[in-house]
C-alpha cells in the first residue's frame, strides 16, 4: 500500500454567523495516500469545499473558525502551523483549483504574472526563468500558442482555458496533494471531460495525490480510487470506487447513484431525485441528518446520529440500517 | 486610443455647443439685462451702451456672433490690440499671418476687462485651489480608506471613520472660519486670507512661486475645501477594498502562498481603485467649479466671486464664458477618468 500522505482527524469547522453558529464540518476523518485519487461527493452545502478551505487555513475568519481535529501531513499538523508555515504549504505541496474559473483568476493582472508568481515565490526563480517556465505549463496544460498567450488578460480566455490555467498554476510547483474542488460543475459537459482527462494525465506524469471534489458521482467514477460520501457535514459513506456503486450501503449514497444516468440498462429508468433539502447545521446533529429524507428510517435514526463503522474491509458506514434487509444492523 | 480621444474631444465641441445654447438662452430669459440697476442709468447712456454690445441685435443674431466669435479661428494679418473687444485666448504668429481664437468679449460689469483677462487673471487661482485640494482629498483619503478596511472593525477603523463622517458633515462655511480662528488669529500661523501667487502664472495656470511663501496661503483653504472629499474617497475606498478582499481571485492568491502584504498591494488594491477612480472625475468638477464660498472666506481673488456676481448682473459674456469653461473642465475630466479606467482594467478597450 503506498504511503500515508495526509492523515486528517475528527475536522470540526464552524461559522458564527448573526443567525447563529453554522456547524459546517463535524468531526470529518480520512485520509490520502501517495499518488492516490480521493473524490468526495455529496449535495451543495454539505460541507465539502469548508473541509478543504480548513486544511488550508483559507476559511474566512471571522466568520469561520476551526474548532477540532488535526490534518498531519509530513509529520506537521497543518491545523497548527503558523500563517508564515501555511503559506510554505499552500501552492508549494498543496495546491488548489477552484469551482469558478470566471472569478478565480484577477482581471487586471495577465496570465503569466499570475502564473510566475509560485514560481518565484517557492522555487525562488528569477522572472526570467518564471516567464519560460509558466509558457512551459501552459503548453502542459493544452494552451496553444503558450509563449503569446502569457501577456494575455483573463477574460481573453473562455472559462474552459481559465479552468486550464488555474489547473497550471496549482501544480506549477509540482506539489504533493492537488485539491480540485468541483473543478468542473460551471463549465459545458464537453468540456468537463477534457479537465477530467487532463487532470488524469498530469496526475500519471507529476504522481500527485488528489482530492477531487464533485457533487456528481458520474464524474467522479472515472479518475478516483476511493470515494467519500458527505451529508451534512459529517462523512457517511467511504469505499473503493468499485465496491461504492456496485454495493452503497448508506441511503444517501443510493439516493445520489439513483438520480444518475446509466448506459448499461437494457430499458431507460426514470430518474429519482432525493426527495428534500439536506439541513442547514445550527446545532451538532443529534439524530441521523439523513432520516428526514430516508425511507429506511427506523426509531433509532431519531434519536441517535450513527457512528461510522467498518462494515467490511475499507468500506465505512454511517448507518444504522442494514438496507439489504431493512432490518437495523 | 488616439482615435477614441480624439472623438471624445470631438464630442465635447458638440456638448460646449449644447450648452451654450441653454445658457444662451436662459441667460436671456431672466429678466433685466445688465444695465438695469435700482438706481437707473439715464436713457441715454443705457441706449449707447446697448448699442456698443449689440444688445439690441435680434437674439439669434447676438448668439450666431458669439459662436463667430468664440468657437471659430479668426486668421489675420492684423497683430492684436489693447481693445477690450479684441482680446483671444489664443493668438499663434505664423510669419505676417496672425491665428486667433476664442474671444470672450469684453466684461460688462468690470469695464476695463475682458473676459479672458478674467480667465488669464484669476481662473487660475481657482484652478490651483480646487486642484490642490483634490490631491490633498486623495493623499488622505486613500490611504485613510485602505487602513480602515485592512484594520476593519478595530478602534483605528472607527477613527477613521469617525475622521470622515466628521469631514462631510462640516462645511466650508463653518470648517473654514473655524481654522480662520485658530491658526489665524489665536496661534497666529497662518496668514488669515489672500493667496500666494499672482498673475503671470507658469504655463497659464501654475504658480511661479511654490514655496512657503505659497504654501502658507493655500494650507487651510486647501484643507477647508478638500477634507470633505477626502473623507468621500476614505469611505469609498474602504467599501471597495472590503467588497474586493471577498473576491475569488484574492483566495486564488492566498492558495498560492502569497503574503497577506502582497496579496493586498498587488491583488486587492488595484481593483478596489476602479470605483474611487470614476468619482475623481465629477469631485475634481465640483472642487473647481466650487470653490466660491472658500475664496469668499478666505479672501481669495479667484474666479468664484466673478462667476457669482456675474449671473445677478447679467454680465452675459462672463456668464457665457465662464460656464463654458466649466463644462470643458467637466468633459476633461471625465475623459481622464475613462483613460485612467482602460490603464486600471484590461477589459476596457477603447477603439
Ligand atoms: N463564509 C461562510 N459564512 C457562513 N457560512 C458558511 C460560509 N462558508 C460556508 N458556509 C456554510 O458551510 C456549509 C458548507 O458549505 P460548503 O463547504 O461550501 O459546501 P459544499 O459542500 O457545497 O462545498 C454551508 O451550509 C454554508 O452555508
Ligand atoms: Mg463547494
Amino acid at each position: 500500500m503506498p504511503d500515508l500522505l495526509l492523515d486528517v482527524q475528527g475536522l470540526n469547522t464552524q461559522f458564527k454567523t448573526s443567525d447563529g453558529v453554522v456547524h459546517a464540518v463535524n468531526g470529518v476523518s480520512f485520509n490520502l495516500r501517495e499518488g492516490k485519487t480521493l473524490a468526495i461527493v455529496g449535495e451543495s452545502g454539505c460541507g465539502k469545499s469548508v473541509t478543504m478551505l480548513s486544511l488550508l487555513s483559507l476559511i474566512p475568519s471571522p466568520p469561520g473558525q476551526i474548532t477540532a481535529g488535526k490534518a498531519i501531513f509530513y509529520n506537521r499538523d497543518l491545523l497548527k502551523l503558523s500563517n508564515e508555515e501555511i503559506r510554505s504549504v499552500r501552492g508549494a505541496q498543496i495546491g488548489i483549483i477552484f469551482q469558478d474559473p470566471m472569478t478565480s483568476l484577477n482581471p487586471v493582472l495577465t496570465i503569466g504574472f499570475q502564473l510566475a508568481e509560485p514560481l518565484i515565490l517557492h522555487l525562488g526563480m528569477t522572472k526570467v526563468q518564471a516567464k519560460s517556465r509558466a509558457a512551459e505549463l501552459l503548453s502542459m496544460v493544452g494552451i496553444p500558442n503558450p509563449a503569446e498567450r502569457l501577456n494575455d488578460y483573463p477574460h481573453q480566455f473562455s472559462g474552459g482555458m481559465r479552468q486550464r490555467v488555474m489547473i497550471a498554476m496549482a501544480i506549477s510547483c509540482t506539489p504533493q496533494i492537488l485539491i480540485a474542488d468541483e473543478p468542473t460543475t460551471a463549465l459545458d459537459v464537453t468540456i468537463q471531460a477534457q479537465i477530467v482527462d487532463l487532470v488524469k494525465r498530469l496526475r500519471d506524469k507529476l504522481g500527485m495525490a488528489i482530492i477531487w471534489i464533485s457533487h456528481d458521482l458520474g464524474v467522479v467514477a472515472g479518475i478516483a480510487h476511493r470515494v467519500i460520501v458527505m451529508y451534512a457535514g459529517l462523512i457517511v459513506e467511504e469505499a473503493g470506487v468499485n465496491d461504492l456503486y456496485a454495493n452503497p450501503q448508506h441511503p444517501y449514497t443510493i439516493g445520489l447513484l439513483g438520480s444518475l444516468p446509466r448506459v448499461d440498462e437494457k430499458e431507460h429508468q426514470r430518474l429519482v431525485s432525493i426527495e428534500g433539502l439536506p439541513p442547514v447545521l445550527y446545532a451538532h446533529p443529534k439524530s441521523c441528518p439523513f432520516a428526514p429524507r430516508c425511507k429506511w428510517a427506523v426509531e433509532r435514526c431519531w434519536n441517535e446520529n450513527p457512528v461510522l463503522e467498518e462494515i467490511e474491509a475499507g468500506h465505512r458506514v454511517a448507518c444504522w440500517v442494514d438496507v439489504n434487509t431493512g432490518k437495523e444492523r | 486610443m488616439g482615435r477614441y480621444i480624439i472623438r471624445r474631444l470631438l464630442n465635447m465641441l458638440v456638448v460646449v455647443l449644447v450648452v451654450s445654447i441653454i445658457t444662451f438662452g436662459l441667460m436671456h430669459a431672466i429678466p433685466g439685462g445688465p444695465f438695469s440697476r435700482e438706481k437707473k442709468l439715464p436713457e441715454e447712456t443705457i441706449r449707447v451702451l446697448n448699442e456698443r454690445y449689440h444688445l439690441d441685435d435680434p437674439l439669434w443674431k447676438q448668439y450666431g456672433n458669439y459662436v463667430y466669435a468664440v468657437f471659430i479661428p479668426h486668421i489675420t494679418t492684423t497683430p492684436p490690440s489693447n481693445s477690450l473687444s479684441d482680446d483671444f485666448m489664443i493668438n499663434v504668429n505664423i510669419g505676417s499671418v496672425w491665428i486667433r481664437w476664442m474671444n470672450f468679449g469684453p466684461s460688462y460689469k468690470s469695464r476695463s476687462r475682458s473676459v479672458n483677462d478674467i480667465f488669464r487673471d484669476n481662473l487660475p487661482i481657482s484652478a490651483q485651489l480646487g486642484l490642490l485640494s483634490l490631491i490633498l482629498a486623495v493623499l488622505i483619503g486613500l490611504p485613510l480608506g485602505v487602513l480602515s478596511a485592512l484594520k476593519q472593525n478595530t478602534i483605528l477603523d472607527y477613527l477613521g471613520m469617525g475622521v470622515a463622517i466628521f469631514g462631510v458633515s462640516v462645511p466650508v462655511i463653518v470648517l473654514g472660519p473655524i481654522l480662520v480662528w485658530i491658526f489665524g488669529v489665536a496661534l497666529k500661523w497662518l496668514p488669515v486670507s489672500g493667496w500666494g501667487s499672482h498673475p503671470p502664472f507658469l504655463l497659464g495656470f501654475l504658480p511661479t512661486n511654490f514655496g512657503w511663501q505659497y504654501i502658507k496661503y493655500a494650507i487651510m483653504p486647501t484643507v477647508a475645501l478638500g477634507l470633505g472629499s477626502s473623507a468621500v474617497i476614505a469611505r469609498l475606498t474602504r467599501a471597495s477594498l472590503l467588497q474586493t478582499v471577498r473576491e475569488d481571485y484574492i483566495r486564488t492568491a492566498r492558495s498560492k502562498g502569497l503574503r497577506e502584504s502582497v496579496i493586498i498591494s498587488r491583488h486587492a488594491l488595484k481593483n478596489s481603485l476602479i470605483p474611487v477612480i470614476t468619482i475623481l472625475g465629477p469631485l475634481f468638477a465640483t472642487l473647481v467649479t466650487g470653490t466660491f464660498v472658500t475664496e469668499l472666506i478666505f479672501g481669495i481673488p479667484g474666479m468664484g466671486k466673478y462667476f457669482v456676481t456675474s449671473i445677478t448682473n447679467r454680465d452675459y459674456p462672463v456668464i457665457m464664458g465662464t460656464i463654458l469653461l466649466y463644462a470643458v473642465f467637466l468633459v476633461l475630466a471625465n475623459l481622464l477618468v475613462d483613460i485612467a479606467y482602460a490603464y486600471l482594467d484590461p477589459r476596457i478597450k477603447y477603439d
